[in-house]
């Protein structure tokens, strides 16, 4: 019951906070001209050669409010504008370039969560010792590294020293053409899971072989991040009473360390995955910028310095609202597995 | 009570501590001391703008003039990544200060008076949290125009909400304490209840940790900065000179690693400055945190 009430307040709250989400990016458009705006509104590129018209036609010389009104009923029926970047409308660059960075996250998430959580549960198991230390100067200089440093060492090393060993981009030269023929199907945009249903080695390869040090580089930094707060959450679990409990009873250190104090030093580590999410977006966008990784990150960063309004507002809109999913789905979680949270009511 | 004396003590037993101030103070007399360590050429007018020695597009390895190399377009990188630090001091401590101040004004706010103004101001704080920041940076950073001041800005815009949270948690946590009863008791203004009864007893551990945060800050400003929405080319900035290596990874055949020094040193400056204030960042995480320190 407690449950229920719980959800239905979490989904009522999230309401307002999209309201908010969506307001401030209009904000946002506001230190733009309407005829810089018009790009939001645009679905045809020969629409800008009649400006005057479209400004009229979405009120931009009208009030804020009824401007907000024609933007949002714009968004609820798909149309983000046009990104002159690609030339093509945001919706569509989005849906184009968005499997690439799925390629990515679902290579490094499984990475940065579980790496992370076993790195971090190794060294509070073993405090003070080598392993310990080890990870933990690891932790810190990972999370002081910038990502942009990183990336570009790691292609310094692996793409020059080894020459042409782990390359940038997505795909070769060869491949991508080979990919973009009529031989192969692309059924997901997803390169090595395409590379898998068609049978094709070669293509596989090349993609995993693409993917190694965006991934890497993905990797290193956010799992620095989990390693440290699940290290002194297991330390925090590991002086529980309940632990001396199950030594005293003869369990062997195991267990002890996986079965009783893993599991309970896991809530904190779950509670912050909605920031695992925001520094996986952060990370992507200067990931897919070094190594050219034709993504939605890339086509956020080629939007931002080209000073295109309607590709960044539009990402920045998505991944709010994303993120907004996210951490509902994180305290849904949260509050099936720690009754706490439900029965003490208080949602701060 | 966590003492001066007992801080200090925790910080010289933790070697990484140590290391973590040794490395800031370094940077401190490296900012202080600029203009020394990399006097400006004659007649250089702007310090805070790059010398140039020349314009050829490829970058030259280290010499007598250079001891660093140059870039692309002869910027000297050792020139560049001393006065960098000056930037990096002033991006990091302007954004914590203001974000701290604006943090401290709201968070009070809505801790002390609770009811709807704490309901709106923790529900704004939500929109803004609800984005991941260097995203929302970048909208902002654009919006602005891409400048030096616009990601000082775009920063602040960012960091403030975590700040107002944590310390309206620390004022919720005292706030119904025995001598804030009392000192309402006696009349005492709610201005001054929050300021000489509330703050000081409650929010020195998050002071100190935001204070920490400013390597963060720095790495987040050269994340914009190498992005190209940062300051205008040629300032002294050290996530701009790292996008100024990007053509010169990879050198010519035979010699890959020719141009290494032109992403290794200012790379490694980032990296250092934001390894010393998280190495002390850790260090006093754990001296702060009661669950942990002082068994």
């Amino acid at each position: 019951m407690e449950l229920r009430a719980y959800i239905v307040r979490r989904l009522l709250l999230i309401i307002p906070v999209l309201f908010g989400v969506t307001l401030l990016i209009f904000a946002l458009l506001q230190l733009f001209s309407p005829v810089e705006r018009v790009a939001l509104y645009v679905t045809n590129p020969r629409q800008f050669a009649s400006v005057a018209d479209m400004i009229a036609k979405y009120g931009l010389d009208q009030p804020v409010w009824v401007q907000y009104g024609h933007w949002i009923n714009q968004i609820f029926h798909g149309n983000l504008g046009w990104s002159t970047v690609v030339s093509q409308p945001v919706t569509s660059a989005m849906l184009n370039f968005l499997p690439a960075t799925l390629e990515l996250a679902i290579f490094a998430t499984p990475l940065i969560i579980f790496g992370g959580i076993f790195l971090g549960s190794k060294a509070a198991a073993h405090k003070d010792k080598a392993i310990d230390h080890a990870t933990r100067l690891g932790a810190i200089v990972g999370w002081s590294l910038p990502t942009f440093w990183l990336g570009l060492m790691l292609l310094m090393v692996f793409y020059g020293l080894f020459t042409g060993l782990l390359p940038p981009e997505r795909l070769s030269t060869e491949m991508n053409i080979l990919v973009h023929s009529e031989s192969f199907t692309q059924y997901t945009g997803l390169h090595f899971l395409d590379a898998i249903l068609n049978g094709n080695g070669r293509v596989l390869l090349d993609s995993l072989r693409h993917l190694v040090l965006p991934v890497m580089t993905l990797t290193i930094v956010s799992m620095a991040f989990i390693m440290r707060l699940m290290r002194s959450s297991m330390l925090e679990a590991l002086g529980k009473g309940y632990i001396l409990t199950a030594r005293a009873k003869g369990l062997d250190e195991n267990t002890v360390v996986s079965k009783h104090a893993r599991r309970n030093a896991l809530i904190p580590v779950l509670t912050v995955s909605g920031y695992i999410f925001a520094g996986l977006v952060n990370g992507v966008v200067i990931t897919e910028t070094i190594f050219n990784y034709k993504g939605l990150g890339w086509w956020t960063w080629q939007s931002a310095v080209n000073l295109d309004i309607s590709g960044i507002l539009a990402f920045a809109l998505f991944n709010g609202v994303l993120f907004v999913f996210t951490n509902l789905v994180v305290d849904l979680l949260y509050a099936r597995i720690d009754p706490r949270v439900r029965l003490g009511g208080k949602v701060t | 009570m966590t003492g001066l004396r007992f801080i200090l003590y925790q910080l010289r037993k933790n070697p990484l501590s140590i290391i973590g101030i040794a490395i800031l103070l370094t940077f401190i007399i490296i900012a202080i001391f600029a203009p020394i360590i990399a006097p400006p050429p004659e007649g250089h007018i702007d310090p805070y703008m790059i010398p140039r020695d020349g314009y050829s597009p490829v970058p030259k390895p280290p010499s007598e003039e250079h001891i660093f190399g140059t870039t692309q377009g002869q910027y000297d990188i050792f020139y560049g990544v001393i006065w960098g630090t000056r930037s990096a001091f002033r991006v990091g401590l302007i954004v914590i200060g203001v974000v701290l101040v604006v943090g401290i004004v709201l968070g009070s706010i809505a801790g002390y008076f609770g009811g709807i103004i704490d309901e709106i101001i923790m529900r704004v704080t939500d929109i803004f949290m609800a984005f991941p920041a260097l995203i929302l940076a970048m909208a902002i950073t654009v919006a602005l125009g891409p400048s030096l001041n616009s990601v000082i800005i775009a920063l602040i815009v960012v960091s403030w909400p975590s700040y107002a949270r944590l310390i309206r948690g620390d004022i919720l946590a005292v706030r119904e304490e025995n001598y804030v009863e009392a000192a309402r008791g006696i009349g005492g203004s709610h201005f001054r209840i929050i300021t000489r009864h509330i703050l000081p007893n409650s929010i020195y551990p998050t002071l100190i940790m935001a204070s920490l945060d400013i390597g963060a800050v720095v790495l987040s400003a050269a994340a914009l900065s190498f992005l190209g929405l940062g300051a205008p080319e040629g300032y002294v900035d050290w996530g701009q000179m790292i996008s100024f290596s990007r053509n010169w990874i990879v050198g010519p055949p035979g010699n890959p690693l020719a141009y290494w020094y032109t992403v290794t040193i200012p790379g490694l400056f980032i990296l250092l400055f934001v390894l010393g204030w998280n190495l002390l960042g850790d260090a006093f995480r754990d001296i702060l945190d009661p669950r942990l320190s002082r068994k």
